[in-house]
């Protein structure tokens, strides 16, 4: 792929590499340039079209029908967005600290944190949203209040998981990926290891962290419309739910296509920032 | 009168602060130290020469304790270093170090460099401290480096700043490992220098070091080292014309 007009090779440091898969995550890279854009978009111009001049004057034109669901889409959309920052949230806060006790002097710690992060950033996606869904009850007694909690709760707790696996490993490897000499040089000067790492070493990993938390961030978002397999209502789940009630099978690619453009809209300039900060932040150091 | 005080000066002169006893040190099952033992007076300059891989650095890290010792013994102002139950808060605020690659900060200003030990760790007054940074950056003439990251300094400068941030926790004794081997070689002077005027003032230098013509300049008493050992020491002056060991003789020929 390396030479592809549509995908750019990540870049790392200097090195550009011919893979479409981050260093620090495993997660696949989302980097597309422009082109990439503008070829979505005129796919959707395309079959918008063609579904348009099939569907014939007596019909409401492709258009007008999508136009007319927008609002509930748009639901649907914030729904993924919500459970997006949520999970994100909840994800970074937990995985910062898997990714310390994976730093930890102490052996157990060292090595349960290490096979925890292991564990949930090596299975699929899906396979945990599931295992949650029918872990986690549908409301939990705390005292004498019932909390009920929704499927997109739940649904956003099984996000939070892989998140936290994966921000762990960005923890660590960026805490690992800083000089030993640093943690001498602090040494000798008498900090200690706590010291140490938050005011010598963590500082400077949090340059090296962002650009893989916000790949992170998106491949997340994309990941949402996953929770339409388990019921909750967000934009994909909607589609399907309008598709069932037009029964038009020339609805079909544009309205895929418009949850499609929604989603890259929304996920481009997170990209285009995130690889502006590598490319910023690699020169400096 | 002048008499007493003179005699008081020269025995404070002649006490050594830095006793190393037999150390021995492996790592795995290399053995690096084999048994090394030697003393450094107050205000002399030590330096000790030898071939890579001779256990010099290793030294050095052992006086301050980054390396722990497996066998023998290290006294710093009395604090003897091989002990479960050491203070490294109080031997480290004694015992400076520079290395060869600096290792700044590179996050933080040079003044921030030099500050932040005596802040956060000594925890005195940040104006007092900033005064005294301030002085250390002008002694070590870079004064209008103040808030530049180390990014923006070349080697040499990047080697004083660190001389600096070591010499504003106001240590008894200041190592030098290697400080200049890394360095362009118009740059080593500048570096030099600042040690030059530091054993000038009287601190106590232990010095490791390739620069065989600097040694012989400032050193008051030179130790070559050779597989973990210490294969012969002595005055400076009587070592470099003299030395009577082959070892010492073969490697003083190839370097000088």
């Amino acid at each position: 792929m390396s030479g592809s007009r549509f995908f750019s090779s990540p870049r790392w440091g200097s090195t550009p590499r011919a893979t479409l898969f981050c260093r620090d995550t495993g997660l696949p890279f989302v980097d597309l340039r422009w082109p990439a854009g503008i070829l979505i978009v005129a796919t959707f111009l395309l079959v918008a079209f063609n579904a348009d001049a099939q569907s014939g004057a007596a019909r409401s034109s492709v258009y007008a029908i999508l136009w007319k669901w927008t609002p509930l889409l748009f639901q649907g959309f914030c729904l993924n967005l919500l459970m997006s920052a949520l999970a994100m949230a909840f994800g970074t806060i937990l995985g910062a600290l898997l990714g310390l006790a994976q730093i930890s002097l102490l052996p157990p710690v060292r090595t349960g944190s290490w096979a925890l992060t292991q564990v949930l950033r090596n299975s699929p996606w899906l396979v945990t949203i599931f295992y949650i869904m029918y872990l986690v009850p549908f409301e939990v007694k705390i005292g004498g209040t019932v909390i009920p909690l929704p499927d997109w709760i739940k649904a956003t707790f099984g996000f939070t998981l892989p998140v936290m696996a994966n921000v762990s490993e960005i923890v660590r490897g960026a805490i690992r990926s800083i000089p030993a000499t640093q943690w001498e040089a602090a040494r000798s000067l008498a900090f200690t290891r706590r010291q140490t790492l938050w005011m010598i070493i963590i500082p400077q990993c949090l340059k090296r962290m962002l650009p893989p938390w916000m790949n992170l961030y998106s491949i997340l978002t994309m990941g949402t419309v996953l929770a339409n397999i388990v019921g909750v209502s967000e934009s994909l789940t909607i589609v399907r739910d309008v598709l069932a009630s037009e029964r038009r099978t020339d609805l079909l690619m544009p309205m895929y296509a418009y949850i499609l453009v929604w989603f890259f809209l929304y996920i481009y300039p997170i990209s285009v920032a995130t690889v502006r900060l590598e490319r910023k932040w690699s020169v400096k150091g | 009168m002048v008499g007493e005080g003179v005699m008081a000066m020269d025995k404070a002169l002649k006490e050594p602060q830095v006793v190393i006893t037999d150390v021995h040190k492996s790592f795995g099952t290399v053995q690096v130290l084999k048994g090394v033992s030697m003393s450094v007076r107050k205000s002399e300059v030590v330096c000790i020469i030898g071939p890579s891989g001779s256990g010099k650095s290793t030294l050095l890290r052992c006086i301050n304790a980054l390396v722990p010792i497996d066998k023998g013994s290290i006294k710093v102002d009395g604090i003897e270093v091989n002990d479960p139950k050491l203070d490294e808060l109080a031997l480290r605020r004694r015992v400076g170090i520079v290395f060869q690659s600096y290792n700044l900060f590179p996050h933080r200003t040079a003044l921030q460099n030099i500050m932040m030990a005596p802040v956060h760790v000594l925890r005195q007054d940040k104006a007092e401290v900033e005064a005294r940074a301030r002085k250390l950056l002008a002694k070590v003439r870079l004064s209008e480096k103040a808030d530049s990251y180390p990014g923006e300094l070349s080697g040499g400068q990047q080697q004083r700043v660190a001389i600096a941030r070591s010499l504003c926790m106001m240590p008894d004794v200041m190592m030098f490992d290697e400080v200049t081997a890394a360095l362009d070689p118009e740059t080593v002077k500048e570096v030099l220098n600042t040690i030059r005027e530091l054993a000038a003032e009287g601190m106590t230098c232990i010095l490791v070091t390739h620069e065989m013509g600097f040694a012989r300049e400032v050193a008051d008493t030179v130790h070559f080292t050779d597989h973990g050992r210490i294969v012969e020491s002595g005055d400076a002056k009587a070592f470099f014309t003299s030395a009577s060991d082959p070892r010492t003789r073969e490697f003083l020929t190839q370097v000088l």
